[in-house]
């Protein structure tokens, strides 16, 4: 039954989790313009504060008061939700994600995920799946040409890499047997021969590879930004989008960046665990922001790196090779469980 | 507490199905439609099925609507194209209506909602032990139903181009079947 | 009812409609105000236009106003990028029709500084088109190197843009000190910075797939177009002013002229990277043979007045033939002064190579051509 002091536990969870997720985003765009001036021999931004850590904040503020602009022949309704649409399902789904096992706090035993909902794999995809609406919408409602193809580019290559984002996870859900992500979790607890931990990773590396390619297209980030290419479609489905309107993209951008390494790592990386988290639970969540910072790391490592593809090689790559890899990784890894267990 | 959130669920959702048929734009109406099925699957949680809310966010909000979306963003049909005598549609919408409303009211007269609430019919393994066992040879039949559309959406979006860019042609109809095999394996994956 | 028709009808009710995207000029990868009217089908290049005129100055007619020393800075103001070479070419003109042999020490050190601004020029076009392709790196790294040469021309001009330094008869001042010591540290440093950029290139696959064979012009086209430079080189064509009609000291030094095979932007792309090489070496040789003396001819007159007559003079720029039509009817204007722009001639093979394409391969054709839009709107 639903008490007063668990309603207060709810709350202040939901404000914490919710603090942590803006300032990680945040710092995670910080951390992106830094090492991105690492890699081209520049310095990036190192004025607001100590090593520009306060940059962020003087951003906020730049985009709070910037000038909103609705461009004339917008549809205005659809024009102001779209990037609510966008932003709300992106910071939504930290709800379902587990990031460390329980804690005792003040004699309280505490768990460390907003929810727990036993099917919670799925209710992110539902949740990422509704993102693609804010982006289409903004494409459409904007009036512009370059918004409308920004739009429409991201809407085929979200739904298209779904399809192989899904399927590559097929595989740990047979091995887990849940789709409960604490159970996914718990699943890659023990040991081989002591030492390897049993992470999905090393069972499943194609699965693995699907995903992590899959979830770089979902978050329309390098090379598979097309949908806001800025040399081609100026910035695609933002074009005509400024001051805040325009940061609830970016923040949803960077919120679905967040969600997809937090995935990678509960599903194939061992989720919280690591050395000594059966004695010290707090170091938990410590080592789930260590992977997800390796996760952040490979996004702007890549974002340094790579070119971007072209539409039709883009739907090529996803349908014609990702897919039917994936579709092979779920009979490989159907027959690996069978040998295992 | 249930009840309260029950009607706050259910009035949004009937807000949302009458948004559905009274916007003039269709693109708000397909939006309302979402709504809906937001609001549905909000009520299936409330019932402890997650994972059928899941699937219906996921299927209807996540899959179909996206194609409803685009055809309708892309057709970008004027308003006052769709003008149509409201009148004579009152003829049929009215009886017709009140015959749909009729059925439902025969057809729930002697159900109780307690007799649902507690069973687990919504959880994945209820679902899965269903299908594989007592309505397997309707699931099986049901998928390929799926393949023919697919085949069929394939051989109808089939078109005959010359020059180099056949091979990108080819992509894009890909993506138009992609929703009809996306519900498929989703279905599939259970 | 034939099946055709039958399917005639259908394809008729389902009529698409092209979309008129207006590309520029306000783009980001335009190269400055290059407009460019493009239909889509989908993603699909079905018809280009481009529009160019709106950064048109006026030029040619501002020339038939000035004295001929009044006319040389103009020239660094077409080609922006490469001003060195530009004034190269309009004071050789002038050199040319008044028969002034200019000292070595000149011709060495206007060789030396053409070159790196050739070099400069790539560097630009390296950067800003595997920006557009979507390697953001590369375009800082690129603008690192070329910094170096900015920096050297800063000491020796004055200026970073509009360097203007060459005078007719020579050069208004000699070498600073320690430019040739400066020079060759830049050129001992570059071979390896080049050969990061093309790491991160060459093998790139993402890279491959987005330049090999696209926007591919046959070398029969290529000169029914009248493209030069690169666009001409790397359908396999081997051509190139500084050899085939020697001007300065060309004819001394030793260079290779790299030309491609399948005039797609890869192999463009190849002829560029090479041309940085070739242009180094070029660099190196005139700063180790540099020899000593004046630096401007001794008999040029004060009023500078070209016989009546017709001529005509070209060179090798960054971008291909940049030519010179001058015609002086004896007095100390010329009658008229028409510039042939190679970023002009090079952009009609814009629609040649886009059309059927898709749209992101216009940029990257955009950015192969390598245009100035100072230069084709002057």
């Amino acid at each position: 039954m639903l008490t007063t002091d668990i309603l207060i536990e709810w709350l202040v969870k939901i404000g914490v989790v919710f603090f942590i997720l803006m300032t990680a985003i945040a710092y995670v765009v910080l951390l992106e313009r830094r090492l991105l001036g690492f890699i081209q021999m520049r310095l990036g931004p190192n004025r607001v504060g100590p090593f520009g850590l306060l940059q962020p904040l003087a951003d906020g503020l730049k985009f709070l008061f910037k000038e909103d602009i609705v461009p004339l022949e917008a549809d205005k309704a659809l024009y102001v939700l779209a990037p609510m649409i966008a932003l709300v399902p992106a910071l939504m789904t930290i709800s379902v994600i587990p990031f460390g096992d329980k804690i005792v706090i003040l004699g309280r035993e505490i768990a460390l995920h907003i929810t727990s909902v036993n099917v919670g794999l799925l209710v992110v995809f539902a949740l990422t799946s509704l993102g693609v609406y804010g982006i289409a919408l903004a494409g459409w409602s904007s009036n512009s040409k370059y918004s409308l193809m920004g739009g429409l580019r991201s809407s085929a290559q979200l739904i298209s890499y779904e399809l192989a984002l899904s399927l590559s996870v097929v595989g740990v859900i047979i091995f887990s047997g849940s789709l409960d992500l604490v159970e996914v979790v718990k699943q890659q607890n023990s040991f081989w021969l002591g030492f390897i931990p049993k992470w999905n990773i090393f069972t499943q590396p194609i699965g693995f590879l699907i995903f992590l390619i899959a979830a770089i297209a979902e978050t329309n980030r390098v090379p598979f930004d097309l949908p806001e290419a800025e040399t081609e479609l100026v910035a695609g489905f933002h074009t005509e989008y400024s001051s805040m309107k325009f940061a609830m993209f970016f923040i949803a951008e960077y919120a679905n960046m967040v969600t997809a390494s937090s995935m990678a790592t509960l599903l194939f990386l061992g989720g919280w665990y690591g050395p000594f988290v059966d004695k010290f639970p707090l170091l938990g969540p410590i080592y789930f922001s260590l992977k997800i910072l390796f996760f952040l790391f490979l996004y702007i490592w890549l974002r340094g790196t790579l070119p971007r593809f072209r539409y039709d090689q883009l739907m090529r790559f996803g349908w014609k090779f990702l897919i039917p890899v994936a579709l092979a990784n779920v009979v490989l890894v159907a027959g690996l469980a069978l040998l295992i267990y | 507490m249930e009840k309260v959130f029950f009607i706050i669920i259910a009035s949004l959702s009937v807000a949302a199905a009458l948004s559905v048929v009274a916007q003039r734009n269709t693109l708000y109406s397909a939006f309302s439609l979402i709504g809906l099925f937001g609001c549905l699957a909000v009520a299936y949680i409330t019932l402890q099925a997650h994972l059928i809310a899941a699937i219906q966010v996921i299927v209807y909000a996540g899959a179909i609507m996206v194609l409803f979306v685009f055809v309708i963003m892309l057709l970008n049909i004027r308003e006052e194209e769709l003008r149509v005598d409201r009148n004579r549609l009152l003829i049929f919408s009215v009886p017709l209506g009140g015959l749909l409303f009729g059925l439902i009211y025969f057809g729930l007269k002697n159900f109780k909602i307690d007799e649902i609430k507690g069973a687990p019919v919504g959880t994945s393994e209820a679902i899965g032990q269903g299908l594989f066992s007592k309505y397997l040879l309707p699931f099986e039949v049901t998928s390929i139903l799926i393949l023919l559309a697919i085949v069929g959406s394939v051989v109808l979006a089939r078109r005959e181009k010359d020059g180099d860019i056949e091979d990108i042609e080819d992509d894009e109809q890909v993506v138009k079947v992609s929703m009809a095999e996306k519900s498929k394996v989703e279905e599939t994956k259970e | 009812m034939s099946e055709l028709a039958k399917y005639n009808e259908v394809a008729e009710e389902f009529a698409t409609e092209e979309l008129v995207l207006n590309m520029g000029p306000q783009h980001p990868s335009t190269h400055g105000v290059l407009r460019v009217v493009l239909k889509l089908d989908g993603e699909i290049v079905t018809d280009l236009d481009c529009d160019i005129g709106y950064l048109h100055r006026g030029v040619e007619k501002i020339c038939e106003h000035r004295t001929y020393a009044m006319i040389a800075p103009y020239f660094d103001r077409t080609d922006y990028v490469a001003a060195v070479s530009n004034g190269l070419c309009y004071v050789e003109t002038v050199e040319k029709a008044m028969g002034i042999e200019v000292p070595p020490r000149a011709q060495y050190l206007r060789v030396a500084l053409t070159e790196l601004s050739r070099i400069s020029s790539h560097l630009l076009w390296l950067g800003t088109h595997a920006m557009d392709v979507g390697a953001m790196t590369i375009f800082l790294w690129a603008f690192r190197e070329r910094e170096e040469i900015l920096k050297i021309f800063e000491n020796f001009f004055g200026a970073r843009l509009t360097c203007h330094a060459f005078r007719i008869g020579g050069m208004s001042y000699d070498a600073y000190e320690g430019f040739e010591q400066e020079v060759k540290q830049f050129c001992d440093r570059f071979p390896t910075r080049l050969a990061e950029m093309e790491q991160m290139l060459n093998s790139n696959r993402i890279w491959l797939s987005r330049t090999v064979g696209v926007g591919i012009i046959s070398a029969e086209d290529a000169i029914d177009l009248g493209l030069t430079g690169a666009c001409l080189r790397g359908s396999g064509i081997e051509w190139d002013i500084r050899k085939a009609h020697p001007y300065e000291c060309y004819s001394e030094l030793e260079f290779d002229i790299p030309y491609g095979e399948n005039g797609d932007t890869y192999d463009r792309y190849l002829v560029r990277m090479e041309e940085m090489r070739q242009a180094r070496r070029i660099v190196i040789q005139t700063i180790d043979k540099l020899p000593t003396g004046a630096v401007t001819a001794a008999r040029v007159p004060k009023v500078l007045k070209p016989p009546a007559g017709d001529y005509y003079h070209s060179n090798e720029s960054p971008k291909g033939e940049l030519g010179i039509y001058l015609v002086s009817d004896g007095s100390t204007q010329p009658v008229r002064l028409r510039i042939r722009p190679p970023c002009f001639v090079n952009l009609q093979a814009l629609k040649k190579m886009c059309v059927g394409r898709l749209y992101a391969d216009v940029v990257a054709v955009i950015g192969t051509l390598d245009i100035v839009l100072g230069e084709v709107d002057r």
